[in-house]
């Protein structure tokens, strides 16, 4: 059984994000970056699923800067055994994602599709949706436990009222929660051999995809400083507060 | 990312500083880039974040308890241990073809740093076993390898050193632990060791100690000391741990810091027969124990600095944060007040911190960087830095012991009262930092090394080197604008050190106690011009960073800039005084009659 699994590059999550001091977008000079937390756990399952011999290949895709191979390397030291880099400097939005992975599926057929639910600077949480309408492919989305069988997949589903569990017929796509694993450390010796391993460029012209964004980006822009707090005398001067000056009541 | 060490600050260091990346041109690190060199120090920061910080206070608040049969350490230990294990981190320095990564020392040391700024002690286990296992493979049997080596890289078996005993420390010429030798070409050792680091504990299936003894009929003094492999279990056919040796735990010593690695008093041969195996030559022991010296020193001192990074970012958060007291000329009490970090005075101690532990990081790195270039560099040039290094070894394990743990004391102050409880991690830091003057050759030895031996040996040409390298520092900062005033006050500072050294070894031939009473006093203001010349080295990359450098990385530079300005302006001056007072031949302290204490 192939798998495929996508990596985004985002910004480490212990950063502090800032604005660009023109507020175009968000400042990535000099910031460090890393694999999606989300998408770290796609590739551990990916790998579980190669240790237990349910799957054989796993290949690792990221779209993104010449720099996302840094990203793909770290998947491959995780245990991936190939990658595939799609180059752009566009700013991806999830239908163009969507899009590409197709491309890449169409080329690949893997039987199983493992992404993250969403990545951690954008927050879309569409991707893997938009992607399983594109394909047709059958989705199970926010999974917390997935089991590969006879053809068909279980995904144990993170859902407002409790979990879910569906079953999937192969070719599948699962989006991964933060409950589903806890991602393994790379080891140093992998981190060596993950530089061996293939790792293939192409870019989204090569695919046939167009990356023009849908949506404009406006404005980036910090969130107001929170104030501090005040001590009231009494509670209807807070009833008062509530009802007229937070207007929450 | 690593809250106890500034990412960007050992970036620079080993990337803008000391070019690390130019080890890959050599063949033995020719697998290795900057991205590999990166990933190790990712993995580092990682690890030491989620496995080893956030066990440091517990683990130096619950001890490990000695029952009469067990020794228990806290279990988070283990699985922290067993992390950085399984990441390879043991075997990081190792062979590609004995299973390592194969790294430079200069960055698997790095990574060294970013784990025992987090937690010290729980990493010591993991050093002494890397040291006893590099022992083994330089000096053991093929057949003790074979059955030790592998183990112990893998981490399955744990190693100490086991040197000092009850009544001998730092003169190792007068123990008296004897090794018998057997018909089968093992020995059986009988004796006591003392302030034996990890000489037990409940982690690791088996212990490697290596352990100094005397056959019987050795010459006197350290030329009759041997080398012994002594496990606390012996293995069986298969390599197993089997039958128990006779190395026993009399007692735990219960120590001020670094308190999460057991310290013990050791029997050996006292109740079941202790068996060992002589590693290397007969009486050749101390040559064997002291063959990686320059290494273990540079470890210490690594170590000292790390603990002083640790306080330093911490204190630098807390001043950013706590609100206290309006600044001078401030009269209205209902203005807000401003974080500490506006006070001159806490900006002083602050900036006194950075200059002490950036300017250690450098030192410590700078010299592993030295040690990897005598592995492998031009030819040529290796021995003049086999020289050279030999010099500064005394340097990088005081200096940075010494100012690293003003360091800590410099973080409590910046905490007040708070830094004085327990409930904030400098007083820790402080408490695990005060054992490295002490350990590894105090730092009393470290002066007498320096003074007695190392500036005199080879007729004085490791010293000529010094001098050598730091003209050609202080040439390039000459000619660099905002530098040269600093370049100045290094050469007037090297032409004083020069003078005072050649009067000290002239003096030396004649009256050897007179001339290194002070030793010290001379180790501290070598130390410092050292370490004002390795700043002005930091400042002339800064320098050069800052021209085109934006944002964060503007202020980044700015600091190293500032920091150098400080030492120079509040530091290296302090020499000339010591200078004069060792020109002096100052006796004092010498003649000071016992009686009259």
């Amino acid at each position: 059984m192939k798998i495929l699994v996508a990596v985004k590059r985002v910004i480490d999550y212990n950063v502090k994000v800032r604005p660009k001091a023109d507020g175009s977008d968000v400042d990535l000079a000099n910031v460090k970056m890393a694999i999606n937390p989300f998408c770290e756990i796609a590739v551990e399952e990916a790998v579980r699923l190669k240790e237990a011999g349910t799957a054989t290949e796993i290949v690792a895709v990221s779209i993104g800067p010449k720099q996302a191979q840094e990203q793909i390397r770290t998947a491959l030291a995780l245990g991936a055994d190939r990658g595939i880099h799609v180059e752009t400097d566009a700013r991806m939005e999830p239908l163009a994602v969507a899009k590409t992975l197709k491309a890449l599926i169409e080329k690949e057929s893997p039987d199983l599709i493992i992404m993250g639910k969403q990545s951690i600077d954008a927050d879309n949480n569409q991707t893997g949706q938009m992607l399983g309408a594109l394909t047709a492919m059958p989705q199970g989305t926010f999974a917390s436990e997935v089991k590969v069988a006879d053809g068909k997949v279980a995904v144990t589903r993170e859902v407002d009222g409790g979990l879910q569990t569906v079953e999937l017929n192969l070719p599948a796509i699962v989006t991964t929660d933060l409950r589903l694993n806890e991602p393994r450390y790379a080891s140093l010796p992998n981190i060596m051999k993950a530089k061996k391993k293939p790792l293939d460029t192409t870019t989204p012209d090569e695919l046939g995809v167009s990356t023009e964004a849908r949506v404009n980006l406006l404005k980036v822009e910090l969130p107001p400083e929170r104030q501090a707090g005040i001590k009231v005398p009494d509670v209807d001067t807070l009833v008062d507060k509530l009802k007229n000056e937070a207007k929450v009541i | 990312m690593s809250s106890t060490i500034n990412r960007r600050d050992l970036d620079f260091l080993l990337y803008e500083v000391l070019n690390v990346e130019e080890l890959c041109e050599r063949e033995l690190w020719s697998d290795h880039d900057r991205t590999s060199f990166d990933a190790v120090l990712d993995l580092a920061d990682q690890i030491a974040e989620e496995k080893f910080l956030p066990l440091a206070a517990q683990l130096d608040e619950h001890e490990p308890e000695f029952d009469g049969e067990k020794v228990h350490i806290l279990p988070g230990v283990k699985e922290a241990h067993e992390a950085y294990i399984e990441a390879g981190f043991m075997a990081a320095h190792v062979s590609n073809e004995d299973g390592g990564m194969q790294l430079p020392l200069t960055v698997s040391h790095a990574a060294q740093a970013i784990f025992s700024s987090a937690n010290i002690s729980a990493l010591a286990y993991l050093g002494l076993t890397k040291s006893a296992a590099n022992m083994l493979d330089v000096w053991g049997s093929d057949q003790l390898k074979q059955k030790y080596l592998p183990h112990m890289r893998s981490g399955r078996f744990y190693g100490t050193m086991c040197l000092s005993e009850p009544h001998a420390g730092s003169n190792l010429a007068d123990i008296r632990t004897r090794a018998e030798p057997q018909e089968d070409g093992s020995y059986r050792l009988y004796g006591t060791k003392m302030w034996i680091s990890g000489g037990e504990q409940d982690i690791s299936e088996n212990i490697v100690h290596m352990v100094l003894a005397k056959v019987p009929g050795a010459p006197a003094g350290v030329k009759g000391i041997s080398l012994f492999l002594v496990p606390k279990y012996r293995l069986d056919e298969n390599g197993n741990s089997a039958e128990r040796n006779g190395v026993n735990l009399v007692g735990l010593n219960h120590k001020m810091g670094y308190r999460g690695t057991t310290n013990t008093l050791l029997n050996f041969g006292e109740k079941e027969p202790c068996v060992g195996y002589l590693m290397g030559k007969e009486n050749e022991g101390l040559k064997c124990m002291f063959h990686m010296m320059n290494e273990s020193r540079i470890s210490v001192g690594m170590g000292a600095v790390t603990l002083g990074y640790a306080g330093y970012m911490h204190s630098l958060q807390y001043a950013k944060e706590r609100p206290q007291g309006r600044l001078p000329g401030e009269k209205d009490p209902n203005s807000p007040q401003v974080n500490i970090i506006k006070h001159a005075d806490v900006k002083r101690m602050l900036l006194q911190q950075k200059a002490y532990v950036e300017g250690g990081l450098y030192l410590a790195l700078f010299c592993d960087k030295l040690v990897d270039d005598i592995r492998t560099g031009d030819a040529a040039q290796q021995k003049d830095l086999a020289i050279f290094m030999d010099l500064l070894t005394p340097i990088v394990k005081a200096w940075p012991s010494d100012y690293c743990l003003k360091a800590n004391e410099l973080a409590i102050q910046v905490l007040g009262g708070a830094g004085y409880t327990r409930d904030y991690p400098v007083e820790r830091l402080y408490r695990d930092n005060r054992l490295n003057p002490i350990h590894e050759g105090t730092n009393g030895i470290q002066g007498m090394d320096l003074l007695g031996r190392k500036v005199r040996m080879n007729d004085g040409y490791g010293y000529q080197l010094l001098v050598r390298y730091l003209n050609e520092t202080i040439a390039e900062a000459k000619n660099t604008e905002p530098l040269n005033e600093y370049a100045q006050s290094l050469e007037h500072a090297l032409q004083a050190l020069s003078a005072t050294t050649e009067h000290l070894t002239s003096a030396a031939s004649e009256d050897i106690k007179l001339a290194t009473a002070n030793s010290t006093v001379y180790l501290n203001a070598f130390g410092h011009v050292v370490v004002a010349w390795q700043w002005l080295k930091q400042a002339l990359a800064a320098n050069r960073g800052l021209a085109a450098a934006q944002g964060d990385d503007q202020d980044f530079y700015r600091g190293k800039l500032a920091a150098c300005r400080y030492f120079y302006r509040y530091e290296l001056p302090q020499i000339h005084t010591q200078l004069a007072l060792l020109d002096q031949l100052d006796d004092t302290c010498l003649n000071m009659p016992e009686a009259s204490f």
